[in-house]
């Protein structure tokens, strides 16, 4: 009781300025922290996928120098691994042409689940950066404000649409359309994943697109229609050039969203690992496989387990390389008004 | 004489101009439309194929091995569990962040790489999040294959996001206000609370509600740290295992028999109506805002 | 101020309110009472099995005892039963040595219940009018490893047939059938060419060969008997799978039993030994719901006899063995 009554007393004595500035620097400590979080999530991303991956180089290196020896890989789990084979390991990993990890001994080449990412990713920036592109000059340059009033967050609505359901609709109802015309399509392909997967995209880039676009002062526009030009050929010659950094990081973020797309080709491209280019192809992406993989369970420790953080690894690398271009592009290209 | 040539060439000229016009105008209306077109497809073939299998009974039974018993019960719950822990951690730190990055970060190297850090978190595929989920929340912290986990890790999602989101309302706010805050004397957070904050709520609030849409739906990232495949319970606490819609609804889109595939099309109908009609809302939200902004 | 803002205002209040709630929810501990439930994962060929089991039984107990059944193949299975992860690992196969040092290791001992008899069924799509019966040499020569990248038309399987692509489906390397198929048609375990489409979840693959002419799988034989109506099933050295087939032994040799594997040490869990005890009481009924081939009659009671006895270990003793006998079945497991 009677230190409390003391603490009390000094408590009482304090300023209240000081009082409220040490609540101050209280708060905003943490809010700093809260802030930080967001870096902490990125030291976590990329450092567990570098841990396990690492892991699952060791892991290739061991089971390759079992397969050379002819043993099994238990008699050599206490043999470390010198840096020399885990590059040979990672190597294999870039310019295999194989994707079967599971096998004895595990083949893990991953350029057949890359081909199939670039595939389903080329046909859906087919579909998209056209219309992407036409909707965005049409909003931006043609639409009366009425129109864009209701079309603008309509076309929203399409980036809402849970993908598992995209999915859905790829399998069972745009497949079996396009049936009809490509008699020879199988039912699951990187074709079918790929417009669907354009359709979804359509958003992204047309939203982006037509920011930049209107943000091109009005000067340039009434310049170049006092020189006669018509609407179409200023949108053409003067707007698309000067918003051309916006555009591009709309591309940008078109393709990373296309590269991370999962559900969609999990469930309509087919799940196998194919080395193709042709979008006929069933095929299989890096996000599809990791789906595969863990939609049974991911036992801790187990090469599976590994192998979709190696996956996981170079599919955040791919987007990573993505999101650099598209800086730099923006920087590149950025129009000094 | 020439002069009227000219005047006719001129006139054609006008006229070719403003057909090119109007073709383009016809062309970039059909692209949109066509876009739109998909959408109520999509919503139709959902429909025709779910409709009837949407009932009471839909709602209040578990999965089963029989599809016209099955139901969604274990999902929407699930559901709903996740989502309330994704709020209740994504939504404070993202503010919070929010306010620190836009109202107190003075400008360094440090704030420079949060800033950047943050637009390279959104560009992050969604099934990365699964796997930082994994690695972290379901073995290092040990949380399992709970609600927990994958309420936490959906919060990873999104808070780049809501960060934005928040940042961007509060940059909307005029400093004249926070300036009268300050010459009544208001502190620092004072004037943060209780003047930027709830001028900027609505805004930042439309911002939430979008994220929590794309949180809903989210299936990757959950089904890499463990939904189970057959569930027929309600989750009692935190940790216990679970199920939500989207994957319920892609397990059942895995099975090939044509009455499970409707049972997929009622589910993908709920989730669907339930995303576009968050979307609505945060549309319509935006709109009032607009509309009654007055500084 | 406007409407909208002070609408707002209490808004911002109410949400503040919500927050702090959920948020003090969301920080409970999570020491809440875990709801006691079986935990099982394994083969998704026991899958359906299992799964009919869970659903009578909570259906029977009211919904106070809770069950779950993952799909991550009998290996997947098995790396998660050994390390104590789950209750009760379903499996298409006997347990492997490699696993039973596994289990050895964490001091996870088993107990180990066949439950039903499968036929791996080896099934077209119902177009196929070519491939209506296939002997074991053809099936090598379509799924070994040397085919990889070589075998890719049905015309090189047999003379006569037409030329059209060759499809393969199969399930994941992790799946117990996977690697009883190869045992025996390509003479070795888990040896086989690595190009096909291969799923864990059977339910994909029959999906995948009923959408595609040319396609030729296989899976467990209750995924075919549930869509006869999509699939062809081909005959094996001249016999269909069929009930009787499967049960006689006479569809060789992709006949097999299928188990379920219990954590001795969960048997004592009320909940888990009630589950346990329903399924082997109920064995034949459970099984043929799912249209899967159960024991002989006095089988499911002989076996509830070795649960209730706590009888661990392996009829098998981790050998890969094809064909095995119902009396080798229930014989006395070795530790």
């Amino acid at each position: 009781m009677a230190i409390t009554s003391s603490k009390q007393s000094q408590v009482n004595k304090l300023s209240p300025k000081l009082l409220r500035d040490v609540r101050e620097k209280i708060i905003e400590f943490i809010l700093f922290i809260a802030a930080f979080s967001s870096v902490a999530t990125t030291v976590g991303i990329v450092g567990t996928l570098l841990l396990e991956s690492v892991k699952f180089f060791q892991n290739l290196a061991l089971h390759r120098l079992a397969a050379s020896q002819g043993v099994s890989v238990e008699e050599l789990t206490n043999q470390t691994v010198s840096i020399g084979e885990t590059l040979t390991s990672i190597w294999a990993f870039i310019t295999g042409t194989t994707w079967a990890p599971n096998f004895e001994p595990p083949q893990v080449g991953i350029l057949p689940l890359v081909s199939g990412t670039l595939v389903t990713t080329l046909v859906a920036l087919f579909v998209a950066v056209p219309l992407g592109t036409i909707a965005a000059i049409y909003l931006s340059e043609f639409a009366p404000p009425r129109v864009r009033e209701v079309v603008k967050p309509a076309l929203e609505l399409l980036a809402g649409v849970p993908t598992v359901v995209y999915g859905y609709f790829a399998l069972l109802f745009v497949t079996p359309i396009l049936q009809v015309v490509l008699p020879a399509l199988p039912a699951a392909s990187m074709l079918s994943a790929g417009l669907v997967m354009g359709v979804m995209i359509i958003p992204y880039i047309s939203s982006l697109s037509e920011d930049a676009m209107r943000s091109v002062p009005n000067y340039l526009r009434e310049g170049s229609y006092a020189t006669g030009a018509t609407r179409f050929q200023t949108a053409v010659n003067v707007i698309l050039p000067s918003a051309i950094s916006g555009i591009s990081a709309a591309y940008i973020l078109g393709i990373s969203r296309a590269i991370g797309e999962t559900m969609i080709v999990a469930i309509a491209a087919g799940g196998q690992p194919n080395l193709t280019l042709n979008p006929m192809d069933p095929g299989q992406t890096m996000t599809a496989y990791i789906v595969e993989v863990s939609k049974g369970d991911v036992a801790y420790g187990t090469l599976d387990y590994e192998t979709i953080f190696a996956v996981g690894l170079t599919l955040l690398i791919m987007t990573l390389i993505f999101n650099i271009i598209g800086h730099w592009l923006t920087k590149r290209y950025r129009e000094t008004y | 004489m020439t002069s009227q040539q000219n005047i006719q060439k001129i006139r054609q000229t006008i006229a070719r101009n403003k057909r090119s016009d109007f073709i383009f105008s016809i062309i970039g209306l059909s692209s949109m439309v066509f876009a739109i077109l998909v959408l109520a497809l999509l919503i139709l073939d959902l429909a025709m194929d779910g409709l009837p299998r949407l009932d009471w009974q839909f709602f209040t039974s578990f999965a089963s091995t029989d599809a016209n018993q099955a139901g969604v019960l274990a999902a929407w719950v699930g559901s709903l569990l996740v989502m309330l822990v994704t709020a209740a951690s994504a939504i404070p730190i993202g503010i919070a962040s929010g306010i620190y990055l836009e109202e107190y970060a003075r400008k360094n190297w440090f704030t420079d790489l949060i800033e950047i850090n943050v637009a390279n978190l959104a560009a992050v595929p969604s099934i990365i999040y699964g796997m930082l989920g994994l690695g972290v929340f379901v073995y290092t912290f040990k949380l399992g294959q709970s609600i927990a986990s994958a309420g936490f890790t959906l919060a990873l999602l999104i808070l780049p996001v809501v960060i934005v989101a928040t940042r961007e309302a509060l940059r909307a706010i005029p400093s004249n206000i926070r300036e009268a805050a300050y010459a009544c004397g208001a502190s620092k957070w004072q004037t943060t609370w209780d003047h930027v904050l709830k001028y900027s709520f609505g805004t930042i609030l439309t911002g939430i509600i979008v994220a929590l849409s794309r949180a809903i739906g989210e299936t990757a990232p959950l089904i890499v740290v463990g939904a189970v495949a057959f569930i027929a319970f309600l989750p009692d606490s935190l940790l216990s295992q679970y199920t939500v819609m989207p994957i319920q609804m892609y397990r059942w889109t895995d099975v090939p028999d044509p009455e499970f595939q409707a049972n997929a099309a009622a589910a993908g109908l709920v989730l669907v109506v339930m995303t576009l009609a968050m979307n609505a809302i945060a549309i319509y939200l935006r709109y009032q805002l607009r509309k009654n902004i007055t500084w | 101020m406007n409407k909208v803002n002070l609408k707002l205002g209490r808004l911002s209040a109410i949400g503040v309110i919500t927050l702090t709630a959920a948020t003090f929810c969301a920080s409970m501990p999570a020491v809440l009472s875990q709801g006691a439930a079986v935990k099982i994962d394994g083969s998704s060929t026991v899958f359906p099995i299992s799964q009919a089991a869970a659903e009578g039984f909570q259906k029977s107990t009211g919904g106070k005892m809770r069950v779950t059944v993952g799909v991550s193949g009998t290996g997947g299975g098995f790396q998660k039963f050994c390390r104590g992860e789950t209750d009760i690992s379903n499996a298409s196969r006997p347990i492997l040595k490699k696993e039973i040092d596994a289990c050895k290791k964490a001091g996870v001992k088993y107990i180990e219940l066949p439950v039903a008899y499968d036929g791996i069924t080896v099934v077209v799509h119902p177009q196929n009018n070519w491939a209506k019966n296939l002997t074991t040499a053809e099936l090598k020569k379509m799924w070994e490893p040397a085919a990889q990248g070589k075998i890719n038309n049905w015309n090189q399987i047999r003379s006569g047939f037409p030329n059209a692509p060759l499809k393969l489906f199969g399930p994941g390397t992790k799946s117990g059938t996977f690697d009883y198929f190869t045992e025996a048609i390509n003479g070795k375990s888990k040896q086989s060419r690595p190009d096909f489409t291969a799923s864990e979840d059977d339910n994909s693959l029959v999906s995948g060969v009923s959408r595609d002419k040319n396609a030729i799988g296989y899976f467990g034989y209750s995924y075919y008997a549930q869509n006869k109506n999509k699939l062809k099933a081909v005959a094996v050295n001249g016999v269909l799978p069929s009930e009787a087939t499967i049960k006689s032994g006479k569809y060789a040799p992709l006949s097999r039993p299928i188990f379920i594997y219990v954590n001795a040490k969960s048997a004592d869990k009320p909940e888990v030994k009630q589950f346990v005890q329903y399924y082997m009481k109920n064995g034949a009924k459970i099984v043929g719901s799912v249209k899967e081939v159960s024991l002989p009659g006095n089988a499911y009671s002989a076996l509830l006899n070795r649960f209730n006895k706590k009888q661990t270990g392996s009829v098998f003793g981790g050998d890969e063995k094809v064909g095995v006998t119902v009396a080798q079945l229930l014989a006395t497991p070795k530790d």
